[in-house]
């Protein structure tokens, strides 16, 4: 999966545009009079032809019904003839897809052709035919080629491609067949010289489009990140280990387009034209890259910076930069005509830029999701798929030879348990034992449901204890700050290793199910901590900011955003360090076992997923919070990289990455992704901005920004009623959707008519 | 149609890059690996053939238990040596590939599992995969019980028409069942 980032397009278009081309059963009967080589070289062994044509007719004859999982049909029915024996083998394996019944009917006409060409009588038998066919051979042959030209030239110059691409033979004899299928075509093309022009043209604008698209796509497909430390822990690895950097990439890919719009249109503009300083707030220098605080919490990464001005840019000689915190509209250029003036409306610009760059991550996420979703599909398995196993584990990524043998022993320790369980069966437990289980499952989950209790409660209190305006003055105050993180971090850190510790004690039935396991648990250690945390915020600071004694609650909550995510980047690179490398070192001593620590990848995935998440709460508070998340994400593929490489071997168990990779991104969309939208859309909906900061100052709501927009936009455009109409009612349907769900926020201002 | 030993023309690129499932960056870096394999009577040649045996010096390729395998099914050459030309060589890639379909990969895949090369998977061929798969050290490899078991399970589960071997079509619809394998069947130079 090299490409990510959903770049694979070249794979799914070509999945899509498979056409149907008609076939008759016709051609599949003569397929069995075909022999693989042709006249002088058969003397030489006969046997063996004896035995392909054995082969071959059995493979024509038993087809069978495939179908995509996704539903899609793909038929790939043609049927080729070429010089090379490889090829000529690849053509007559390829398999039909057709419906139901007419491979019912071929499956018949099976039994009949095979038991008779068994047997040392039927080699004589066999043999006439041979002899006979030989003859018609060549006449077969240029028959098929025919058949395969006119097949493709009646296809599109871009389908006869790749159609081309997508059958089995060799690259030497798909060049012969295409430049005779083009030769064909251009000499049509030639005396067809009634074509209508503007057809043509058509023709040659969708060529030069294809082949832009097809140029476009293979040079962004070039950008590929950290292609080579990938295929190296490939090679070691396995596909298990790759999947957890892959996710990395991903999440990188994202942030990167998310800063991409938030400064495009949010920060540039602002920072063209910046709001005053304030210089009465003493800075600390060196702290404040922890705390977000002093000199930065005047900077363009925090809300507070952002003015609620519409700046007008203007084209005229006396350009002086307007800028204000306290008027709401600003003219800088009286003297220059409105033609020349460009208004930049910032409050409104704050309010899309982040409503579309959420809208768009939505977009992403959910056709990724659908994509890997479709992937991992499989259908219902029957019990102990051995087949499968034994076709289908082989990962050919592999290339390190101590890997390699470690790959040998997993599949055979794999197939010898199967083979096991299917010789002796299933084991009975007793009703002792049963129960057994069942209380030591039910101790581990108290136990961990309550260590979760624990922790939110701990970081209710301790939210509750800090107040921002004791921070002030000191630089042992402004530390203070730091400690809510650094609890935080430090309960995501322990509390799944405590998790993991519980559930040694445990024993499951499936080695899957252990994973899944684990997994809940962390999730929702994380989904309580934030959950709390967010609860903190919106629903205590937000309402009531002067009992916290803050001028500006977005850019306090924004900055409690940023030590999170700084925090929890140091805390995963000192465990990292730490916790591996001298965990490798105890177990080699101590322990004395040979084997070094599995990477934990469910583990490293969730708190990837928690820092994303905290990243798109925070992005409302802290446009530039994104390039945090870059930097950090970038260092930790490094740091994991080489712990991995350093610290970790190939694990013993069996990963389906797929249907991991799909869970995953499920996981970043529900709760991640829309744990934060819903939580950005509660605050721009019913929280009222503060009055002293930030670009939604004098409004009730965040969301009213927009609403002005609408309204000015119809007063001065009236044919664009139809966008402002649009937005009135989306607005209304969220609104009145809002405020049946929270009947008992009683101390939330009353709020204008719309 | 050959390449030159040093560059490879424009349009045999844009060929290739139509005709496979590379991208041209691949390419490039394919036809610079195999150049480097070649020796130096053989770079003059217009379209030289590496044999098996340093193509099997590739690091990609160097302890895969199917190596021998995979030469000899993308090798076109008369002699059935497993030797390859620069189109053969972009023909394993290609199928290996990331943006390869499901049929090719399985298609190349039953062919490479397909030890004696008669079009089926029969008991010899799977009991040869089943031993590539386990290794070479004996704690590993199964005991002629295990083994017989396990291709009986394995006709059982995948030999629809019941002929005592297995089709590409039978392992094609064995291949969809499983959704990790387009992802495992990956080479990547």
């Amino acid at each position: 999966m090299a490409h990510s980032a959903g770049f694979d397009l070249n794979s799914y278009e070509m999945e899509l545009d498979y056409e149907n081309v008609a076939e008759t059963d016709s051609v599949q009967d003569s397929f069995c009079q075909l022999i693989r080589e042709p006249g002088p070289n058969s003397d030489r062994n006969p046997e063996i032809l004896q035995m392909e044509v054995l082969g071959e007719c059995r493979d024509n004859q038993s087809l069978h019904v495939k179908e995509e999982p996704q539903g899609r049909e793909q038929t790939n029915s043609l049927h080729r003839e070429q010089s090379s024996a490889a090829t000529h083998r690849g053509m007559s394996s390829l398999p039909r897809r057709t419906s139901d019944q007419s491979s019912a009917a071929v499956n018949s006409q099976c039994p009949r052709r095979q038991h008779s060409l068994r047997g040392v009588s039927s080699r004589t038998r066999i043999r006439c035919d041979f002899v006979q066919a030989d003859s018609d051979e060549i006449n077969e042959r240029d028959n098929k080629t025919e058949r395969l030209l006119s097949n493709l030239k009646r296809l599109s110059v871009g389908d006869r491609v790749r159609r081309l691409r997508a059958m089995p033979i060799s690259l030497k004899d798909k060049i012969k067949l295409r430049k005779r299928a083009f030769s064909d075509a251009a000499e049509n093309s030639l005396i067809n010289r009634d074509v209508p022009c503007c057809s043509r043209l058509r023709v040659y604008t969708v060529r030069i489009w294809h082949h832009c698209l097809f140029s476009c796509l293979s040079s962004l497909t070039s950008l590929q990140l950290w292609q080579s430390p990938m295929k190296r822990l490939s090679g070691r690895f396995g596909t298990s280990v790759l999947s957890y950097f892959l996710f990395l990439r991903t999440l990188l890919f994202f942030n990167i387009l998310l800063l991409f719009i938030n400064s495009l249109f949010l920060v540039i503009p602002q920072a063209i034209h910046p709001p005053p300083f304030d210089p009465n707030l003493k800075t600390f220098p060196g702290l404040e890259f922890l705390t977000g605080t002093g000199y930065f919490s005047q900077s363009v990464m925090f809300y507070g910076y952002y003015t609620n001005s519409i700046i007008k840019t203007c084209t005229a000689a006396d350009l002086s930069p307007g800028y204000t915190g306290e008027s709401t509209d600003q003219t800088v250029c009286d003297t220059v005509t409105s033609s020349q003036v460009m208004p930049y409306n910032i409050p409104v610009a704050y309010f899309f830029t982040i409503g579309i760059a959420f809208f768009i991550i939505c977009i992403i996420l959910v056709y990724r999701m659908s994509k890997s979703f479709g992937k991992s599909f499989q259908v219902l398995k029957s019990h102990g798929d051995l087949a499968v196993k034994v076709f289908c584990s082989w990962d050919f990524k592999v290339s390190k030879k101590t890997s390699i043998r470690l790959q040998s022993e997993n599949i055979s320790t794999q197939l010898k348990e199967l083979l096991s369980e299917l010789m002796c069966g299933e084991v009975e437990k007793s009703c002792m034992q049963w129960l057994q289980h069942m209380l030591v499952h039910l101790f581990a989950w108290t136990v961990c449901l309550a260590s979760i209790f624990l922790g939110a409660l701990a970081v209710y209190k301790l939210s509750d204890h800090m107040h921002p305006h004791d921070a002030e003055g000191s630089v042992l105050k402004e530390v203070r700050l730091l400690v809510l993180s650094a609890v935080v971090s430090g309960i995501n850190l322990l509390l799944p290793g405590f998790f993991n510790l519980v559930s040694w004690i445990e024993t499951y039935d499936s080695p899957s199910v252990p994973v899944y396991v684990s997994i809940f648990r962390n999730l929702l250690l994380k989904v309580s901590v934030i959950g709390v945390l967010c609860y903190h915020w919106l629903g205590r600071t937000a309402v009531e900011p002067e009992s916290q004694g803050l001028q500006c609650w977005e850019s306090f909550v924004g900055q409690e955003l940023y030590r999170l995510l700084l925090m929890d980047f140091i805390f995963t690179g000192l465990y990292t360090f730490f916790g591996e490398f001298l965990w490798r070192l105890f177990s080699k001593q101590v322990l004395k076992r040979n084997r070094k620590p599995v990477f934990d990848i469910a583990r490293n995935v969730l708190e990837l997923i928690y820092g994303q998440t905290l990243t798109w709460l925070g992005v409302l508070f802290a446009p530039l919070l994104p390039a945090v998340q870059i930097i950090k994400l970038f260092v930790l593929f490094y740091l994991k990289k080489s712990s991995v490489m350093l610290n970790c071997q190939a694990s013993g168990k069996p990963w389906r990455a797929s249907q991991m990779t799909a869970l995953f991104t499920s996981l970043l969309w529900f709760p991640s992704f829309l744990g934060a939208a819903v939580s950005i859309t509660y605050t721009v909906w019913t929280i009222k901005p503060s009055s002293g900061c930030g670009p939604f100052r004098n409004l009730t709501a965040m969301f009213q920004a927009g609403k002005m927009w609408a309204r000015e936009l119809e007063n001065t455009n009236p044919e664009l009623w139809w966008l402002s109409w649009a937005y009135t009612s989306l607005n209304g349907d969220l609104h009145s959707c809002s405020s049946s769900r929270r009947p008992e926020e009683s101390h939330q201002p009353v709020r204008k008519a719309n | 149609m050959g390449t030159t030993a040093s560059q490879l023309g424009k349009d045999l690129l844009s060929e290739y890059q139509e005709l496979t499932f590379l991208t041209k960056q691949e390419i490039l870096l394919a036809h610079k690996r195999f150049t480097e394999l070649l020796s130096k009577e053989d770079k003059a040649l217009p379209n030289p053939r590496i044999p098996m045996q340093s193509i099997l010096t590739l690091p990609e390729l160097k302890s895969n238990p199917f190596r021998k395998r995979i030469c000899h099914v993308f090798s076109t050459s008369d002699m059935k040596d497993g030797s390859l030309t620069f189109e053969d060589f972009l023909d394993l890639l290609s199928a290996f590939s990331d943006s390869a379909t499901l049929e090719i990969k399985s298609h190349y895949a039953f062919r490479i599992f397909d030890f004696d090369d008669d079009g089926t998977l029969d008991v010899g061929d799977l009991e040869k995969l089943v031993n590539c798969l386990t290794g070479e050290t004996d704690d590993t490899r199964l005991t002629p019980d295990e083994m017989r078991q396990l291709i009986n399970n394995i006709l059982e589960e995948s030999d629809i028409d019941k002929d005592g071997t297995v089709n590409l079509s039978e392992f094609q619809h064995v291949i969809s069942r499983s959704p990790d394998f387009v992802s495992s069947f990956k080479i990547v130079l």
